[in-house]
């Protein structure tokens, strides 16, 4: 009868050349995803494609939306119905949805959110949501297709452990790059039970389900939502969601960086690459890659600070995550910024700037300023 | 007040010969709490009830899921005693549609005003009805925002005055109102649309049979069934609570005309005899 009933995964075991956009797809259905909405839009395009592809397969439901706001209001229903659901857009699109998706995480809904996004321009949105009121969600950050297979996944398990939107932040390399990937799900552990989710069921029982923003519980003795009560339990389940999760990042060389790099998602890699062929020539760099950009790995990023003389944040933006480096470095070390905004003229995303040498040689600028 | 010499006294002087019980409590069929905050005169309680009623006859409370708005009525979404989805002003079809698709079995009502499904979320309801998705959406329609104090929506009728058209609705300054039911029975996918109001006991009985067609229309699954329902709101209208029901036939209704616009249940039936 229900969407959620529906089998495992369509995918074969082994490993297969997939499009990130193919790979994603795949991942979600593997963690059970069985409800999606979108909207075109390149370079989120392809991910609703291979949904509209997969779902019907494993009886899901993919919907080709009207709009954002409608791809949005479709998933929020149907997550409300205890149906795994995602998501998602490019940057524009998650900024129409911004009013649900605020929405949603008040009313204690899981969902899994995708921004592929064009460059890097989006780690504010992501990271502190440009909706109202007093919410967060979880952000991952993969660097790559096979990082991305695992993240997307963890993002279901950690939406319904914390009945809250998890939004993971890819651009066009990470849609649009093919990898040899193994879909094989994770068992990430028990999950709580669907006790919240709408099936109907409860009508003319007395205690009827509510699934609301505005209160999780029917006033016994009066009318109206208590919002001052509901606020206050959000917030205190915000708090305990971000100190429940443990922030995660990837580095290297760190131990004797006199320079630490921090980059996130697709520039990661290059910073990576970058940091590597320097410590071949002798010279002393490392790299910190936050994959939870909320809660962000601010230990990780500090502890490297203390041992290094500068901090250096490459981003393709104007300087947005360089905001959570300061804070978690807090003055330990001087932090600078060597990247910026780089687009072809698409405008997709597809970055100049993202080549190993041109790198290598904003990384090495730091190097010959350090005093 | 003249009625007041005809109310009986009752005597104090001596204690009640039986304790007190409870006779009734005249709560509708599945609402919780009897009681709610809506101003005296409002109509949006009375088609509230009438449509938990239509559920309650139809026995279908155990597979309704309800999607509510942002509105007065929304006062109500915590107080039924169906399951309540709380969707965001303007969004509610689009959320039905997700709780639908998922949850095919059950019955799945929308329940806006006409400040929520016409000015700010108008193409929802038009998408939802041109996918032909099997949900009953009832629209509350009283040509004002109610909850803000009376101000123009987008079905307030020529020269109606509100707090943002002082003067009366002008064509030149404000445009011309939506007529919201016309339009949803043009779109293929909708496959019952009514406009009905609760004015007087005869328009309330004339709404609930519009509410049952609906819900029978979406069992059926012959596409989107819409029910528009003019209600009073003599705090918005900035007249007298009484003579709120002369206004809305005077007003509301004579532009918003009300009717089955389309019934393709009784089209089907009409056309196996």
């Amino acid at each position: 009868m229900s969407a959620i009933a529906a089998p495992a995964t369509t995918s074969v075991p082994g490993r297969h050349l997939l499009q990130g956009s193919e790979a994603i797809a795949e991942a979600m259905v593997a963690a059970g995803c069985r409800f999606f909405a979108g909207y075109p839009m390149t370079p989120f395009t392809e991910v609703l494609e291979e949904m509209a592809k997969k779902l019907p397969t494993v009886g899901g439901v993919c919907m080709n939306a009207e709009s954002e706001l409608e791809a949005i209001g479709m998933a929020w229903g149907a997550a409300a119905t205890g149906t795994p659901s995602a998501t998602g857009s490019t940057g524009q699109g998650l900024s129409l949805m911004q009013e649900s998706l605020a929405e949603i995480t008040l009313a204690r809904l899981p969902l899994v959110v995708l921004n592929m996004a064009r460059a890097q321009g989006d780690y504010w949105q992501a990271t502190r949501g440009g909706g109202h009121g007093d919410y967060r969600h979880l952000v991952l950050a993969p660097v790559d297709v096979t990082e991305a297979v695992e993240l997307v996944q963890r993002a279901f398990h950690l939406a319904e452990v914390w009945r809250n939107p998890v939004l993971v932040l890819g651009d066009y390399y990470l849609a649009h790059t093919a990898r040899a990937v193994d879909i094989t799900p994770v068992d990430y552990g028990p999950r709580p039970p669907r006790d919240w989710a709408l099936s109907g069921a409860t009508g003319g029982s007395g205690a009827a389900k509510l699934v609301s923003f505005l209160g999780s519980a029917k006033q016994g003795d009066g009318v109206g939502y208590d919002l001052a009560v509901h606020y206050a339990a959000c917030a205190d389940h915000t708090e305990a969601m971000l100190r429940g999760v443990p922030p995660e990042a990837e580095e290297g060389y760190v131990e004797d960086a006199d320079v630490v790099v921090v980059a996130f998602g697709t520039p990661g890699a290059y910073v990576r690459a970058a940091v590597r062929s320097l410590r071949a020539d002798g010279v002393r760099v490392g790299w910190v890659r936050p994959v939870t950009l909320v809660p962000f790995p601010s230990d990780i990023v500090a502890a490297a600070a203390r041992r290094a003389s500068v901090v250096a944040v490459f981003e393709n933006n104007a300087g947005q995550m360089l905001d959570d480096v300061r804070l978690a470095v807090l003055g330990e070390a001087p932090v600078e910024f060597i990247g910026g905004l780089s687009l072809d003229a698409s405008g997709f995303g597809i970055a100049p700037m993202l080549d190993v040498s041109e790198v290598r040689r904003r990384i090495l600028d730091v190097v010959g300023r350090r005093p | 007040m003249s009625d007041r010499s005809r109310i009986p006294l009752v005597p104090t002087g001596t204690p009640p010969s039986q304790p007190a019980r409870l006779v009734d409590d005249f709560t509708p069929a599945l609402v919780d709490v009897g009681a709610h905050h809506l101003c005296p005169g409002c109509g949006e309680p009375i088609a509230i009830r009438s449509l938990g009623e239509a559920i309650d006859e139809m026995a279908l409370a155990q597979r309704t899921i309800a999607v509510f708005g942002i509105g007065c009525y929304t006062a109500f979404s915590n107080n039924l005693d169906v399951e309540v989805l709380q969707a965001l002003h303007g969004r509610a079809p689009s959320v039905a549609t997700g709780v639908k698709r998922c949850r095919p079995d059950s019955l799945v009502v929308t329940v806006q005003g006409d400040g929520d499904m016409v000015s700010e979320g108008l193409q929802e309801v038009l998408h939802a009805a041109a996918r032909g998705e099997s949900i009953t959406c009832v629209m509350l329609n009283n040509g004002v925002f109610g909850e803000t104090g009376g101000h123009m929506t987008a079905t307030t009728v020529l020269g109606q005055r509100t707090k943002t058209s002082l003067e009366g609705r002008d064509p030149a300054t404000h445009g011309r109102p939506i007529l919201l039911a016309d339009l949803v029975a043009r779109l293929d996918g909708a496959g019952f649309v009514a406009r009905c109001a609760v004015n007087s006991a005869g328009e309330l009985a004339r709404t609930h049979r519009a509410l049952r067609r609906a819900l029978e229309t979406q069992l059926a699954g012959a596409g989107l069934s819409f029910v528009e329902i003019l209600t009073m709101c003599p705090t918005g209208w900035f007249v007298e609570t009484t003579e709120a029901p002369r206004y809305l036939a005077e007003n509301l209704g004579s532009v918003h005309r009300a009717g089955v616009l389309k019934d393709v249940l009784a089209e089907t039936d009409a056309a196996m005899r």
